[in-house]
């Protein structure tokens, strides 16, 4: 009795556990490190040289951003910020129709982002946890579409869109989106090890059915995962690109369709354009600065246990 | 002993649809009353439908979207290949069965791409990659300011396809580029890196490497930080080298996530679109000559340019069959390399 009382307790507590039950075993491992050396000065340059590259272009694209299109066209590039900027951003937002957009892609990704999130746990949970019939191949099956581009695919979508007139409406660029295999299997790979199959036994003996076991047993273990797939499915979602420029308008586009437009020379300022790529990157941009960690340790949970 | 269950599993709640609890008014020693056996009976096949149908429901959604835009417009695509459709009337299709087929095989501009789509995904995979491996290898070091690193090389990947080309267009430019004034300042003459066929084709590339090797690095990282530190020790002690270790050690035990980035860059190298279409500015045609038109842009150019859907869905499958016949080419080779080294994983 006592097991199962202090096994079942992660679950009330905070969600934070299961994550912070793996972390000490992390911690030994480098802490006792004979590989761990130290770095090198060359190191540190070697490293250095790559962030600025990683960095450059979008502080460039800052700059750029912020000058005439005459001042561009000299032969020497500008290394500082002008005065255009808020010129320039306000002929973006305008002329490309980059507020719509926004808002748009904001709908866009955040509907995206919860069912991608929701219909992922569920099947993670059932791939991870429940036995069924068929399963193994179900879950190749998950991985094969991994493999399928989207290219494969658009034929089909445009007729289907024609047929139904969404052309130019946002639900053409949502339905598609719903759901992600690459989803499904992180949420797998998550929960087979985050979350203790006695814990579920408990509940079932508790005589909680599989719905409530998901909602008071599986989301709470899940949410550290999920919050991480759901901020790399907003970053793919916002930046998603092929579908759109084919189901969308300039009329009632996404960020990506507005960017796509204004290089095609919608408008012909290369500093308005480059304002536009601003507006379009500042919000991820503000998302990694505030959870970078949090994304880079999604992307390397995800990677380890996969 | 019940209570006390009770209060630690929080899934039940009072008046919940749980009821396992025994009645505390009732006995457990009469299950002579058929009203209560009949409640059981029906609790425990409830119980039991659950267990086997639940898992179905919680994968169903995932399937019923896959089906709809994913598998059937796959099929829908091998199918629109057989026929001649044009863009403006979408849904009239006429047979006309291999003939996309064999007219793709007489079509140059298909050859054109296909190259295309083989140079810049070997341009721009093989190095990426291997820069990944290298910086992972400095990262796994014990470093100042590591967690800065790992977020400032991951910085690209936030940055879409749009935005990183329309930059990458610009530091490019011919006249004004940045990088041109860069080489300037060397001595290197202005190169028009749009209309040369190699020039295009490495800008190109250096977007998409741009963008990508930072994902690379973190998950070679990650594998690398999964190694078991005794093989290290035990290898030093044995009078192996770092880069005796990083050979024999490392590299044999990332194998798995190297053959899966491999993987996965192909694909995507495979489906490249949105950086030769915005470098070029916006067009499909790929270049002047279409020297950097891959087979994604090709297949937009048909489809939504040329108006020949059916054409188009004939580029798609071969696409497919493409990815198919490299990625059982990869299997027998990881097979192959597999047993050659002689070690598991």
């Amino acid at each position: 009795m006592a097991t199962t009382t202090s096994e079942t307790q992660p679950v009330t507590g905070p969600s934070a556990d299961p994550p912070g039950a793996r972390r000490p075993r992390r911690l030994r491992r480098a802490g006792t490190a004979g590989r761990q050396m130290h770095a090198g000065w060359l190191t540190y340059t070697i490293l250095t040289v790559f962030t600025v590259g990683s960095l450059y272009p979008l502080v460039w694209q800052a700059f750029a951003s912020s000058h005439t299109n005459a001042r561009l066209a000299e032969s020497t590039p500008p290394f500082w910020f002008g005065e255009r900027l808020f010129t320039n951003l306000e002929s973006a937002w305008t002329d490309a129709n980059m507020g719509r957009a926004m808002l748009n892609t904001l709908f866009v990704a955040g509907t995206i982002t919860v069912s991608t999130v929701l219909f992922a746990t569920l099947a993670g949970f059932a791939f991870a946890k429940l036995r069924f019939r068929a399963k193994n191949l179900l879950m190749l099956l998950v991985i094969g579409t991994m493999m399928v581009p989207p290219q494969l695919t658009v034929v089909p979508m445009f007729m289907a869109i024609a047929e139904l007139e969404w052309t130019g409406r946002l639900q053409a660029v949502i339905l598609p989106m719903m759901v992600s295999a690459f989803g499904v299997f992180f949420m797998r790979q998550f929960l087979t090890q985050a979350l203790p199959s006695e814990l579920i036994e408990a509940a079932r003996v508790d005589g909680a059915n599989s719905l409530r076991i998901v909602w008071h047993v599986v989301f709470p273990a899940a949410r550290p995962a999920m919050a991480v797939l759901g901020m790399l499915t907003f970053v793919m979602a916002w930046n998603e690109f092929f579908w759109p420029i084919i189901a969308l308008t300039q009329q009632n586009p996404t960020v990506q369709v507005a960017l796509t437009n204004l290089g095609r020379g919608y408008v012909q300022d290369q500093g308005v354009i480059m304002a536009g790529a601003l507006l379009a990157t500042m919000p991820l941009l503000i998302a990694f600065v505030l959870f970078g960690r949090q994304i880079v340790g999604g992307i390397m949970n995800g990677a380890l246990k996969g | 002993m019940t209570t006390d269950h009770r209060e630690a599993a929080p899934p039940v709640t009072p008046g919940g649809a749980a009821p396992r609890r025994k009645d505390p008014g009732r006995r457990p020693s009469e299950p002579a009353d058929p009203k209560a056996a009949k409640r059981a009976a029906r609790r425990s096949r409830r119980y039991r439908w659950d267990i086997r149908y639940s898992p179905y429901a919680f994968i169903l959604p995932f399937f019923l979207f896959f089906a709809a835009f994913g598998l059937f417009p796959l099929l829908y695509t091998g199918w629109a290949s057989l026929h001649q459709v044009s863009l403006s009337r979408p849904n009239e299709m006429e047979w006309v069965g291999f003939d996309n087929y064999t007219r793709l095989w007489d079509d140059e501009f298909f050859w054109n791409a296909l190259q295309n789509t083989f140079t810049i995904g070997v341009i721009s995979t093989v190095p990426q990659l291997l820069m990944a491996l290298g910086l992972a290898h400095l990262l796994n070091y014990k470093l100042r300011g590591s967690m800065l690193y790992r977020v400032a090389i991951l910085t690209p990947y936030a940055t879409s396809v749009a935005a990183a080309a329309l930059v990458f267009a610009m530091l490019y430019g011919r006249d004004y580029g940045m990088i041109n004034w860069a080489l300037g300042l060397v001595g290197i003459d202005n190169i028009d890196w749009q209309s040369g066929t190699w020039t295009s084709q490495f800008a190109v590339s250096s977007i998409v490497i741009w963008r990508w090797t930072g994902y690379n690095t973190l998950i070679y990282l990650a594998a690398m930080q999964s190694i078991p530190n005794d093989l290290y020790e035990s290898a030093s002690l044995d009078g192996a080298s770092r880069w005796q270790q990083f050979r024999h050690i490392t590299l044999p035990s990332l194998r798995p996530t190297i053959l899966f980035t491999i993987v996965v860059s192909t694909i995507g190298a495979t489906q490249l679109f949105g950086e030769p279409m915005l470098f070029g500015g916006g067009g499909a045609e790929g270049g002047a000559s279409g020297q950097y038109q891959t087979l994604g842009l090709y297949l937009y150019e048909m489809g939504w340019f040329n108006r020949h859907l059916g054409r188009a869905s004939a580029i798609a499958w071969t696409m497919f069959l493409l990815l198919i016949v490299i990625g059982l080419v990869y299997w027998v080779l990881s097979r192959w390399v597999g047993r050659s080294s002689g070690e598991e994983d």
